[in-house]
């Protein structure tokens, strides 16, 4: 690989450059996962690695999830800065035991005399056209957690700055990667870096005027898209990034939909006990007077990852967030 | 030869050259677990271990006394008991430097008070003010692991760890028989061979899972023959022969500070005692098979060995109950002290970096108690 600077800026490689910053400024961050170390891990996002920081720093593991989380688990208690990568989504839930039992309870069973500074990637979502377990959104697991960070990025310049700032955080976070954005470009410049802010900040990606549109990964392009074409029907919608699902930003969210009056929550997480109740829930009891329609939520359907020739039935569109933006009762609220 | 080859048409390529990757040979257990005490080889035993030992067993085994009455008394939730596997949880102990790190598992508290853990503080988890009670860096001792076999991966990442560092600290890690059947069990062993990491993996073979008997948790000619699969070494031991475990414990910890990597050791032991105060024994096993068990006490195996050799008599014998029986009355009166409770702390250590949300239930429950306090004024 060329070095990351003279290519274009794709998340995939602000990503690399995250981990290599982290690892060149920090010689305690350590990568370990499935073919992470000679091939760069499948999505390339280790690439390179290895080869600069030996392989006692980027380190190829035998098969297993759970022994790769345990094992970063011990590498914390000692003192390192762990960075596992699970290699799809459905694949990290071998681990989930002791990320539920042990990563996430550690420093509280302990009275904060052990902390486990850990970042646990996982490339997530659909919209690749991925067989059968290679398409979940497993958010909704982490996030009913308590003791876990959840954050994942949209554009690339958040790739950077969110990893990096997981990665400095003393507690575990989950770092979500929507595999769909891998490839996506913007007008990054590795060699500015954006300041690494602190975890748990939403951003309003789109100003607008009508409604709010709650969202975060790799529904954030499906918004702005859906805004874009909002505006042949003479609504004019905000989009608001939420970068961190915990922490969560009620201020960020709740600032946007008292401006607007309107809210609707876009992911392709299952509905039935995805994060949009939860969102929802906090929206509606803390902007109730403001709301002039209920809190609505576009998105996936409540059904095992559909198989790929299927899913674009079943992923979040600009058709249906559309359609739901209509609903959103604009004769009795104007 | 078939007619492709006869004709001459088809001439298969020899396959690429095989062999063992390891010869397994030096890896298998010996046939018998290994013994010291009862046998030629207890006449070189170190005088000072062998007291050492025999002290630190009796008091041990009155520290499972204790507990568990506390048990009854309400002062404690429950209390898995070690009694009759005193050997082991002591020698696991002994064996260890203090740089050292051990890997308990929710029986092991024996174990972890042999490290240094104050006693109270060991059973915090059980009083149930706490989980953990102690701090792990203190004496090197990971939390008590109550899911099965969870700790043994960390044991190896930490002495991964350790190694990267270029620290000489070796882990040991503790499970039980039924703990060899979870997942976390073979991909524990598996990394740490993979990695040659400085890890010890102590079973205690006790000879059930709750319940359930060892034949129906492994087909295994004995769990010691796992190690060969994962390429390291297997032994077995005498769980009740304070010194054969001591020993072989320490060769393994050698080992494994050596840079041989890690080994597994299994303990043939048995758990004299119910799975904890909550089951009863008597539903799955006779009086037979227990009795037969406590013929072989590893408190009997060194009182026999030191007062042949004239290393003990009745006073010493006295002296180590009466050492015991101190230890009990400190845990008894430092037992009935109401631990101090305050409920702030179920916000305390959730986050090194706490979220808005939880900062706001914090308040919340400020406020219950600053109403509840104001309703008991008036």
């Amino acid at each position: 690989m060329t070095t990351v600077a003279t290519r274009p800026a794709t998340m995939a490689g602000a990503l690399t450059r995250a981990l290599r910053d982290a690892m060149a400024a920090d010689p305690a961050v350590h990568v370990l996962g499935e073919d992470v170390g000679t091939l760069g891990g499948v999505f390339r996002i280790t690439d390179g690695l290895a080869k600069e920081f030996g392989e006692d720093r980027c380190t190829d593991t035998p098969l297993a999830e759970a022994g790769i989380l345990g094992t970063a688990v011990g590498m914390a208690m000692y003192g390192l800065r762990p960075v596992v990568e699970m290699q799809f989504d459905a694949f990290a839930y071998p681990a989930f035991e002791q990320l539920v039992s042990h990563v996430a309870k550690t420093r509280n069973r302990t009275r904060g005399a052990m902390s486990l500074p850990l970042t646990i990637r996982v490339p997530y979502g659909g919209g690749i056209g991925g067989v059968e377990h290679h398409s979940d959104s497993s958010e909704a697991y982490y996030l009913a957690t308590p003791g876990l960070h959840v954050v994942t990025p949209a554009t690339v310049a958040d790739a950077y700055g969110l990893l990096r700032a997981a990665i400095a955080s003393d507690d575990p976070v989950v770092f979500l990667e929507p595999k769909r954005l891998y490839w996506s470009k913007d007008a990054w410049n590795p060699e500015e870096p954006a300041p690494v802010e602190p975890l748990g900040r939403a951003v309003v990606r789109r100003s607008g005027r009508s409604a709010t549109l709650i969202t975060y990964g790799p529904s954030v392009p499906v918004c702005l898209e859906a805004a874009e074409a909002a505006r042949a029907e003479g609504w004019d919608l905000e989009v608001v990034d939420l970068r961190s699902l915990v922490p969560f930003d009620d201020e960020t969210v709740c600032a946007s939909v008292r401006r607007t009056g309107r809210a609707i929550v876009v992911h392709e997480s299952g509905s039935f006990g995805g994060p949009g109740g939860e969102i929802a829930a906090r929206v509606t009891e803390r902007c109730f007077h403001h709301l002039e329609a209920p809190v609505l939520r576009v998105a996936g359907f409540d059904v095992p990852y559909p198989p790929p020739m299927l899913e674009r039935y079943h992923l979040p569109g600009v058709d249906r967030i559309l359609d739901a933006v209509g609903r959103l009762q604009w004769e009795a609220g104007s | 030869m078939t007619v492709m080859e006869q004709r001459g048409a088809y001439r298969p390529a020899p396959p690429p050259a095989w062999r063992p990757r390891t010869d397994p040979a030096p890896l298998l257990p010996d046939p018998e677990p290994y013994r010291v005490l009862g046998t030629g080889a207890a006449a070189d035993a170190d005088p000072g271990l062998l007291r050492t030992l025999y002290a630190r067993l009796v008091t041990g085994r009155r520290y499972n006394a204790q507990a568990t009455a506390l048990t009854k008394q309400g002062r404690l939730a429950v209390y898995p008991s070690s009694t009759g596997q005193e050997a082991c949880e002591i020698a696991a102990a002994l064996a260890l430097e203090d740089r050292d790190w051990l890997f308990p598992s929710y029986r092991d508290t024996l174990a972890v008070v042999a490290r240094g853990v104050d006693p109270v503080q060991a059973l915090t988890l059980l009083r149930g003010d706490w989980h953990t009670g102690y701090d792990p860096y203190e004496h090197r001792v990971a939390p008590l692991s109550t899911p099965l076999a969870t700790q043994l991966p960390h044991a190896v990442g930490l002495a991964h760890a350790a190694r990267l560092t270029g620290d000489d600290v070796v882990a040991l890690a503790m499970v039980g028989d039924g703990g060899t059947s979870e997942g976390d069990f073979h991909e524990a062993l598996n990394f740490a061979a993979v990695q040659r990491a400085p890890v010890v993996f102590l079973v205690q073979n006790n000879g059930f899972a709750i319940s359930v008997p060892l034949a129906k948790q492994t087909a295994a000619p004995s769990l010691a023959h796992k190690a060969v699969g994962y390429g390291m070494p297997g032994r077995l031991v005498d769980g009740n022969d304070a010194v054969a475990v001591h020993q072989v414990l320490s060769d393994a910890v050698r080992h494994a500070r050596a840079g041989g990597g890690p080994t597994l050791v299994e303990a043939i032991t048995y758990r004299i005692e119910a799975h904890t105060n909550a089951d009863d024994a008597t539903r799955y096993r006779g009086d037979e098979e227990v009795a037969a068990w406590r013929r072989h006490d590893p408190i009997d195996l060194l009182e026999r060995e030191l007062t042949a050799r004239g290393l003990l008599d009745e006073e010493g014998v006295r002296a180590a109950r009466e050492d015991a029986e101190t230890m009990a009355a400190d845990l008894r009166a430092r037992m009935n002290q109401d631990p101090e409770l305050d409920p702030m702390d179920l916000f305390a250590h959730v986050y090194a970096e706490p979220t808005p949300q939880l900062l706001e239930q914090r308040a919340q429950l400020r406020a219950e108690l600053a109403a509840e306090a104001e309703g008991a004024q008036r």
